[in-house]
């Protein structure tokens, strides 16, 4: 047995965490919990990049885990809460299915993205492709959190949780993306968050409430 | 043919299943006083308490049937049964063929079958309400029970727990994704299996929240002692099941007398840990409400069944 294997398994480790994160934000109720753990997915990833970063030694997945750490653990958290403390949004949010069914959803759609990956994983060389398939589920598990969700704040979590599993699967199939794309793409989470958060408070403004199905309404009448 | 010393061997670990259990309870008792900032009660309180009980007159309501009678003794032995044969020394003893995954989450049933049977034989208002209760969370923990063991037994193929200690303890240290996901599912259905805190209170009376203490509410005596008993008991046979599956190392490959008196202080210090931790979940978390419970289990099992398709898709 020697460390190299074992270093492999701690990288399957992170993917399931991240999985089993994906899955804990789908059954929670409370936001403030819910962007703790959105801070815990982004520590498991960056461990995983690291991780990946070591065995490979590809030394700008040192830089995108950095950046990772930065974005997703410190900055995005805390932008999150001030959001939350101004909106006075920490409690409940609610579902639009109960909370079970969405679980059930989200099981049939791992088997989904299991099945699908399978035959991808197979293509690539990459030390972590057998984690492609759990990237896949994560993308797909905060996909149907943004579907499920009726409220605002959890939606946005929900998006940036789904670029958490993206970002993972791009470390795990082909070994991380071009550093200049890595630093846009963050750029771009960065910006979209500022926006989404001037847009939430614009939601309220305007409807006294963060629930989206008012702007299903296209006019007043 | 079987040996005498592995006759003795099985002998002392169920000897040391029925003493170590109420010690256990009580170290969790005392963890959760400390960490509640309130003072402990001593370690051997279980024992006094069973003494006291032993010593009391059982007062049997007039309309109870014979069942009522038999329940304790059947359900006391249904647990030191699966205390017995749980690997927790040695996987080579007479008993241990016994121990496969779907015959001991049987025994399990058929303990909260007669508990609720006994429940309802008296007719009165709480007992039918706590095995309502009990059934409940019951048919809920189960299969969630079944895929964490199923999820073990992936990796060994085979559903004895014999086997499966053997398999994760010989082997080189390896870590098991799956393994660690089943490992969170299976605190959370033991949580709810031994009546724990966040879904129901060892130490309530309250009515509207109790599901245990609903259930024995007509017992007294002998009779409440050997359900005490066998409650501490289940909570041993469930910590030794989650030690075996889940920190095999330690227990005893054979039935070498000497590897089997090694095993029993790891054993000891393998449930001092746990006793701990569980006091501090215990701590840290509020009481659910009842009508959470199926989330909390349907979480459980959906757990269990990511541990499945994760070690089909990693092959760990």
């Amino acid at each position: 047995m020697n460390a190299h294997a074992l270093l492999g398994q701690s990288i399957n480790l992170c993917a399931v965490t991240l999985l089993v994160l994906a899955f804990a934000m789908i059954a929670q109720r409370r936001i403030l919990t819910l962007i703790h753990l959105f801070t815990l997915q982004g520590l498991a990833l960056v461990v995983a990049t690291v991780l990946v970063a070591h065995l490979t030694g590809d030394h700008h997945l040192y830089f995108s885990a950095a950046i990772t750490l930065v974005l997703k653990v410190v900055l995005i958290p805390i932008l999150l809460h001030r959001v939350i403390d101004r909106l006075h949004v920490r409690w409940d949010v609610e579902t639009l299915f109960n909370i079970p069914t969405t679980m059930l959803i989200g099981i049939v759609l791992v088997v989904f993205a299991f099945q699908l990956a399978d035959p991808i994983a197979s293509l690539s060389a990459s030390i972590a492709r057998g984690t492609l398939g759990i990237a896949l589920a994560c993308v797909l598990l905060s996909f149907l959190m943004m579907i499920v969700r009726a409220k605002a704040v959890p939606q946005v979590i929900g998006f940036l949780s789904m670029e958490n599993g993206l970002f993972f699967a791009a470390t795990a199939a082909t070994s991380g993306m071009p550093m200049i794309v890595e630093l846009g793409i963050a750029f771009d989470v960065l910006v979209g968050i500022l926006i989404l958060g001037v847009f939430m408070f614009q939601i309220r403004e305007q409807f006294d409430s963060l629930d989206i199905r008012h702007l299903e309404r296209l006019k007043d009448d | 043919m079987v040996s005498l010393g592995g006759v003795l061997a099985q002998l002392l670990e169920i000897v040391l299943a029925l003493l170590l259990a109420p010690l256990l309870s009580g170290w969790v008792n005392q963890w959760r006083a400390w960490l509640q900032g309130r003072q402990a009660p001593g370690l051997l309180q279980p024992f006094r308490v069973l003494h006291k009980l032993f010593v009391k007159e059982s007062v049997v309501a007039e309309s109870a049937s014979p069942l009522f009678r038999l329940a304790p003794y059947a359900i006391f032995g249904c647990m030191a049964l699966a205390c017995a044969i749980a690997p927790t020394l040695a996987t080579d003893l007479p008993l241990g063929p016994a121990a496969d995954a779907i015959a001991l989450v049987g025994l399990f049933a058929l303990a909260r079958v007669f508990i609720s049977l006994a429940a309802m034989d008296i007719g009165t208002a709480f007992g039918t309400l706590g095995a309502r209760r009990e059934m409940m969370i019951g048919f809920l923990a189960e299969p969630a029970l079944l895929m964490v063991l199923f999820a073990a037994s992936l990796i060994s193929r085979s559903t004895s727990l014999a086997r499966i200690v053997e398999a994760l303890a010989g082997q080189d240290f390896a870590i098991h994704p799956s393994l660690a996901v089943a490992g969170v599912a299976f605190t959370m259905v033991s949580l709810a299996e031994n009546a724990r805190v966040p879904v129901d209170n060892p130490s309530t009376h309250l009515e509207l929240t109790m599901i245990h203490e609903a259930l024995i509410l007509e017992y007294s005596g002998r009779h409440l002692a050997l359900i005490e008993w066998a409650a501490s008991l289940k909570l041993f046979a469930y910590s030794s099941i989650g030690l075996a599956l889940f920190v095999p190392w330690g227990i005893a490959a054979g039935a070498a007398p000497l590897a089997i008196l090694l095993a029993i202080p790891v054993l000891v210090a393998k449930l001092a840990v746990g006793g701990m931790l569980l006091a501090l979940i215990e701590t840290i978390n509020a009481k659910m409400r009842l009508f959470r419970v199926p989330e909390f289990l349907a979480t459980a099992f959906l757990l269990a069944v990511i541990a499945l398709l994760v070690h089909v898709l990693l092959g760990a």
